[in-house]
């Protein structure tokens, strides 16, 4: 039942995982932020990612602008979505009963898939001269172009985003807040900010994320429910709240991925991911850096 | 300076707070006594904005403040030590100092007030590099009193200080708290230990179910009926 495939093929299998990892790692930092700083899962977090790639795919498909140009774009409007979600929807149930809160971002998540089937249609559309394709040899063995340009990005998205919660005045303010929103006011920070600041930073992480993704990935209104299903188990992996966890746990699903689908075959590959969930969530539900 | 006015606050259908009145003036030490459940956190917190008021009105520095978001009652000089010290467990010591001086009104002062700070507390600059969550609890609570103390206050209120604390630690945060009334900060702060409070009070206020039962100077509370027959036994 097991098959053991050549050692270039699991060489390159691990590698495509380990660039993959960093991607799915800056989508499940947008998550984990958002959980730790108020306890809220973005259910919607998929969809971001899904406007993410269309905002990628019509700046390409009516202005002609290439997926690596339109990161800041893409990133803007996700930080825009983020704040006004939080500023319309979230805020308005932040005392409310539990089953409201799961909704409301379960709602939202809907209601965004199905208007992108409304606007755009459910085909499948592509970004089809980006200016990076192609394969690339790394390490002796060849991957995508697209696949390193984005785990590259990522990664250094990833440690922005770490640079600015660990080292800066707002970053630490917002970690404050995380931690403790009334004793944050009693600093002086104005916590309702932060929570929008979250939001939008949390958004734009997919934000980014999703505009290199749309380099190489068929872009269409379901597109975010896979990502979004990883995300959620690469959080739990890595803790909720704790951004370092979720690089670590986003590398070690990519790999885990790639051989499931190596070992067993293709079509199993998430089975390989769900099962790690699920002995997770049995053996430590805190996550390997979670602190609830 | 700070100025209480038929305070009525109420939690749902439930209401903790009957007319309550309440001053602490300029340079003052001002304990506030009660038992548990009284009411005596809920008057600092709707001073801090933290709880809403139902009526009343919360007067510092003869302006209104009561309706002002939390953050912005701070920037003012208000400076709020929270029951059971709050400090930020997965920050540093250092950090959490510096998030006292995170308003734009006291970031300029920031190293001066880091010294300050470190002089009146000096086991808190051997922690600065520990995680606050990993302080004893005494040292927690001078830590909560320093970040307290990082944006500069004129007016800093302490809930419970010496909660479950040692008779050691408690002797240093008393001594502590007279040295920064001699710095200029007017106090206000609460306990429960009637003779151990009016040891370092100028005044003292008795608040019962919601109702201030008692007010005036230290020797004044000690030495009412309802202090000597509830509190001391006498």
């Amino acid at each position: 039942m097991l098959t053991i495939p050549p050692p270039d093929v699991l060489v390159q299998g691990i590698l495509s995982g380990i660039l993959m990892g960093f991607v799915y790692a800056l989508i499940a930092a947008g998550l984990s932020l958002i959980f730790g700083l108020m306890e809220i899962v973005n259910f919607a977090h998929g969809e971001f990612l899904m406007l993410a790639m269309y905002t990628t795919f019509w700046a390409y498909a009516l202005f002609g602008l290439d997926p690596l140009v339109s990161v800041p774009l893409s990133a803007g409007v996700l930080f825009l979505v983020g704040w006004l979600t939080y500023r319309g929807i979230i805020r308005r149930i932040l005392g409310g009963p539990m089953l409201a809160q799961i909704f409301a971002t379960f709602g939202l998540a809907i209601f965004l898939r199905a208007g992108a089937q409304f606007l755009w249609t459910p085909d499948f559309r592509q970004v089809t001269r980006a200016w990076v394709q192609g394969p690339v040899r790394m390490l002796g063995v060849s991957v995508g172009l697209p696949q390193a340009v984005a785990s590259v990005a990522c990664l250094v998205a990833f440690g922005a985003l770490y640079w600015f919660i660990t080292r800066t005045e707002t970053g630490v303010a917002l970690e404050a807040t995380a931690q403790d929103r009334q004793a944050a006011e009693l600093m002086g920070i104005n916590t309702e900010r932060m929570f929008a600041l979250g939001w939008g930073i949390g958004a734009a992480c997919v934000g980014i994320a999703g505009a290199f993704l749309a380099n190489f990935f068929y872009v269409f209104p379901h597109v975010g429910s896979l990502f979004a299903l990883i995300a959620y188990v690469t959080v739990a992996l890595g803790g909720f709240g704790s951004i370092p966890g979720s690089l670590v746990a986003g590398v070690i699903i990519g790999v885990i991925e790639v051989l499931g689908g190596l070992l067993i075959a293709p079509a199993f590959k998430y089975v390989a991911v769900f099962v790690l969930y699920l002995v997770v969530v049995l053996l430590r539900p805190q996550g390997l850096f979670g602190k609830f | 300076m700070l100025r209480v006015q038929d305070l009525e606050v109420t939690y749902g259908d439930f209401q903790v707070l009957w007319g309550v009145s309440l001053e602490v003036h300029p340079g003052e030490v001002v304990c506030l006594l009660g038992p548990n459940g009284a009411g005596k956190s809920t008057i600092i917190n709707a001073v801090s904005g933290l709880v809403r008021p139902l009526a009343g009105r919360v007067e510092f520095c003869g302006e209104r403040i009561d309706g002002l978001p939390t953050h912005e009652i701070v920037t003012r000089g208000v400076s709020h030590v929270l029951e059971r010290r709050r400090v930020f467990p997965y920050l540093t010591v250092e950090k959490n100092l510096l998030l006292g001086s995170y308003q734009d009104r006291a970031r300029p002062r920031r190293e001066e007030s880091l010294a300050w700070v470190f002089s009146l507390f000096p086991i808190l600059r051997e922690r600065r590099h520990q995680l606050a969550q990993s302080l004893s609890g005494g040292e927690q609570q001078m830590l909560a009193i320093g970040r307290g103390l990082m944006s500069r206050p004129k007016f800093l209120m302490i809930d419970e200080p010496f909660l479950g604390l040692s008779p050691l630690v408690v002797t240093e945060i008393l001594k502590i708290i007279t040295q920064i009334n001699a710095a200029g900060v007017s106090v206000l702060f609460i306990e429960q230990n009637v003779q151990l409070a009016l040891g370092i009070s100028h005044r003292g206020y008795v608040l019962e179910s919601g109702r201030m039962v008692v007010s005036g100077s230290a020797k004044e509370v000690l030495e009412s009926d309802v202090v000597r027959k509830v509190y001391l036994g006498i």
